[in-house]
């Protein structure tokens, strides 16, 4: 499975990224900058976290407008996993892939440190190898991780199981602790917490890797086909 | 040439715990009168003459790109930009 990652000026988690894709999953990445216009080659986007355009206007806003967000939603609308994380998630609210907004954190502060999340739904193609409920450790590190939106939408995204992560504990204002949601279609993922910074014991933990291996896991069921 | 401004607020559902750090502030110094800070942005544009429906353009950027609707209000004016 080959992934992009898309790089913006900013970025800082590509790196990340794309570690834990090559190196601890063993698939496909390359780095794609924000001015790409060709994804098709690609069978997973991802959006890194960081600073793109030093969160000028609004956070992903300036992003939201760059020549690759048209092919993502053009990869958004085939289908394909889209997977953005922190940064990328405020993004991908921005270019309206999925509703909400991430606004400041309640107690103003940038906040770095390993939190409890819940899987509210482990029946997405990034979580069918975590069970729901299950609750897994993965860092945060965000001053805007404080999700949005009004009741409507939230009504909608609960009859629809497009909740697939909660915080254990309150500390940002997210309502109802949601950490991640996904679109209707249920291909594009936006999260706050970084299971890319959790994907071995030797950086302190592993319970990110999981979500890597659902999205392949998934992937290689509808691609590969058995001789 | 004709200069915008805009004015982007929060919307009232959303809630502004920048606004509530200020406005606390403001207690601590005696200003026992305040009731409420909201916090908004506000933008300059200089835009060209060319523009024949300079409202809808202006309309058009801010939905596209300078606000989110989703949480924030805008309003704008639009006067002569006086030359330097």
């Amino acid at each position: 499975m080959k992934f992009a990652v898309i790089v913006f000026p900013g970025s800082n988690c590509d790196l990340d990224m794309y570690h834990a894709v090559k190196d601890e999953l063993g698939e496909e990445a390359e780095y794609v900058w924000h001015d790409s216009t060709d994804l098709s080659g690609y069978d997973g986007i991802l959006l890194p976290g960081g600073f793109s355009y030093g969160d000028y206007l609004r956070c992903g806003a300036i992003a939201q407008s760059s020549a690759v967000m048209d092919e993502v939603k053009k990869a958004a609308e085939a289908g394909k996993p889209v997977l953005g994380i922190c940064n990328g998630f405020q993004i991908l609210t921005e270019a309206g892939l999925l509703p909400g907004v991430l606004l400041r954190n309640k107690n103003l502060k940038f906040m770095c440190k390993t939190v409890g999340l819940k899987v509210e739904n482990a029946n997405t193609l990034f979580t069918n190898e975590y069970e729901k409920g299950q609750e897994i450790q993965i860092p945060i590190a965000h001053g805007e991780g404080n999700y949005y939106c009004d009741d409507a939408t939230y009504e909608q995204l609960k009859k629809n199981n497009q909740i697939v992560f909660s915080y254990a504990d309150d500390f940002n204002g997210s309502r109802n602790n949601i950490a991640g949601i996904v679109n209707e279609r249920g291909n594009v993922l936006g999260m706050m917490p970084h299971p890319e910074r959790a994907v071995s014991d030797l950086i302190g933990g592993s319970d990110g890797l999981a979500l890597f291996k659902s999205i392949v896991k998934q992937w290689r069921e509808a691609n590969v086909s058995h001789a | 040439m004709k200069k915008v401004n805009i004015y982007v607020t929060l919307r009232e559902s959303v809630l502004d715990p920048q606004g509530s750090a200020v406005m606390g502030s403001l207690h601590k110094m005696g200003y026992a009168e305040v009731k409420d800070v909201r916090i908004g942005k506000y933008l300059e544009l200089v835009i060209s003459d060319e523009v024949q429906d300079i409202d809808a353009h202006v309309n058009e950027m801010c939905q596209k790109l300078l606000t989110n609707t989703v949480i924030e209000d805008y309003r704008f004016e639009i006067e002569e930009a006086v030359s330097q």
